[in-house]
């Protein structure tokens, strides 16, 4: 099992259990992280899902696919570390992946 | 503004797949359509939440992208010559008499018809408010989702907000009548039509507008009167002068008028019988993703499903006086005579 951590909006901590090939959007639904509204069910077409990747973990999340890019321009006050979390995939390398939830969605 | 009536035998509200292929199976009856959406292209969601994207449940499909499903059901409908009225949103349902029913337009568009098949998905496409801070005390007044005229534009320092096709071509639409035209954008690069793109950064090399690489976080103002917005740039935030904004961030799904015609609803979406999927209304019927029953599940598969049946009680309240004999397309030589193949 993989550890992803979510910071909730108000400062929360959120230690959650992600499948390995599940998405990070995926993780926070199942848990009812509040913040990560996934309206389209992951096929990143809402970007209900903005996360902002702790800096840390930037190289190993990578940068966004040109399609991502494109629906991030729907996004709230986008940074550098933010990614839609339904486009990012759960594997080892992620274990203790921090994100947290921006303050507000599409 | 026309005030056009046509009439017609069935009129249905949304063209997305399940709208579509109801004009397939109501073609096969010989009942004649008409199909009125908001967006300005067929295939409701299919076309304009994911065109490009996979879709891998359409039966004999193993796999066919949203736009080429549309363009699959438009293919297949043809010889049915529906009429359609895009980029008109229907505001008005009603009863005419015993037995037939008008349905009007926001451009004033009006159709009698004796059935009406509310295929309206997830409600009407309408574009989506930016979450920033305190837009709505500004909106109608001096923040706008679509230009109606242009003319209303003339004279102000306009501020664009957005990166595809929408916001670029407005903004090169209403440049020449702006005081000062502002394109806001988060990043250098576009979804957008590259010849407009190429044009955009024309007037900005030659002076006549501003590109602003930036998003707007919050707006000043005073009684619904706007005099700036605060954009964060990459160099920190900065006041942007501005008396007109048009933020383009695409369109999601509102129930709208659907609600408002006397249909019984539940959580938003008509419930219907799993017979004929006609609605609390009779001669009314809702199909796809806006109805619900027990086991509703939403997809194009069961929307399908849904047209065929609806299609047999229709044709009853159209034509009672004719009788429905069940035919295959492989076989039956009339229904191939329909489809333009024999
Ligand atoms: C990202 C994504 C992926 C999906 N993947 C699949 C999949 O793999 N398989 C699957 O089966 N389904 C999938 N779906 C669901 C599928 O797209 C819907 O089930 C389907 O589009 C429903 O079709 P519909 O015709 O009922 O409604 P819609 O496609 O929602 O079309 C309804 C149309 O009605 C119009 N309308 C509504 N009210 C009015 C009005 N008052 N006036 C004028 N026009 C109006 C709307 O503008 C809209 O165009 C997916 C959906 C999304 C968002
Ligand atoms: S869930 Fe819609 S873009 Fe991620």
């Amino acid at each position: 099992m993989t550890k992803i951590i979510f910071i909730g909006r108000d400062g929360t901590r959120y230690e959650l259990d992600a499948e390995n090939g599940s998405t990070v959007m995926e993780t926070a639904i199942k848990s009812g992280v509040p913040g990560i509204e996934a309206e389209c069910g992951g096929a990143c077409a809402c970007a209900t899902c903005h996360v902002y990747v702790d800096e840390a973990w930037a190289d190993k999340t990578g940068v966004p696919e040109p399609m991502e890019e494109d629906m991030l321009d729907f996004a709230y006050d986008v940074r550098p570390t933010s990614r839609l979390s339904c486009q990012i995939r759960v594997s080892d390398d992620l274990d203790g992946l921090t994100v947290s939830v921006p303050e507000k969605q599409a | 503004m026309t005030s056009d009536l046509f009439e017609t035998d069935v009129v249905i509200i949304g063209a997305g797949p399940v709208g579509l292929f109801a004009v397939f199976e109501l073609g096969l009856l010989d009942l004649n359509c008409h199909l009125i959406d908001i967006l300005d292209k067929p295939g409701g969601q299919c076309a304009e939440l994911y065109p490009e994207k996979p879709i891998y449940d359409i039966p004999a499909w193993p796999v066919i992208s949203g736009e080429g499903l549309v363009d699959k059901l438009m293919e297949q409908i043809k010889p049915f010559d529906a009429q359609f009225h895009l980029g008109e949103m229907v505001t008005e349902l009603e009863r005419t008499g015993e037995n037939g029913f008008i349905v009007r337009t926001d451009a004033g568009t009006g159709i009698k018809a004796k059935v009406v098949v509310v295929a309206a998905g997830g409600g009407s496409f309408q574009p989506k408010r930016p979450p920033i801070a305190g837009i709505e005390d500004y909106e109608g007044s001096s923040v706008f989702y679509s230009v109606r005229r242009m003319e209303d534009f003339r004279g102000h320092n306009l501020l664009i907000a957005g990166g595809g096709d929408s916001a670029l071509d407005w903004t090169l639409n209403l440049q020449p009548l702006a005081k000062s035209m502002t394109l806001v954008h988060r990043r250098p690069e576009f979804r957008a039509a590259p010849d407009s793109v190429n044009k955009m950064e024309a007037l900005r090399d030659a002076g006549d507008l501003t590109f602003q690489l930036g998003q707007v976080m919050s707006l000043t103002g005073t009684g619904g009167q706007l005099e700036a917005a605060i954009v964060k740039t990459p160099d920190g935030e900065i006041e942007v002068p501005c008396t007109r904004l048009l933020p383009f961030f695409g369109l999601t799904m509102k129930l709208g008028p659907v609600a408002d015609w006397g249909l019984n609803l539940h959580e938003n979406l008509i419930p219907v019988d799993t017979e004929k999927f006609q609605t609390s209304e009779p001669g009314i019927f809702a199909i796809g993703d806006i109805n619900t029953y027990p086991g509703k599940l939403k997809l194009i598969l069961s929307g399908f499903h849904e047209s065929a049946l609806m299609a047999q009680a229709a044709k009853r309240i159209v034509h009672p006086d004719q009788r429905i004999v069940f035919q295959y397309t492989t076989s039956s030589s009339s229904l191939q005579k329909k489809l333009g193949v024999r």
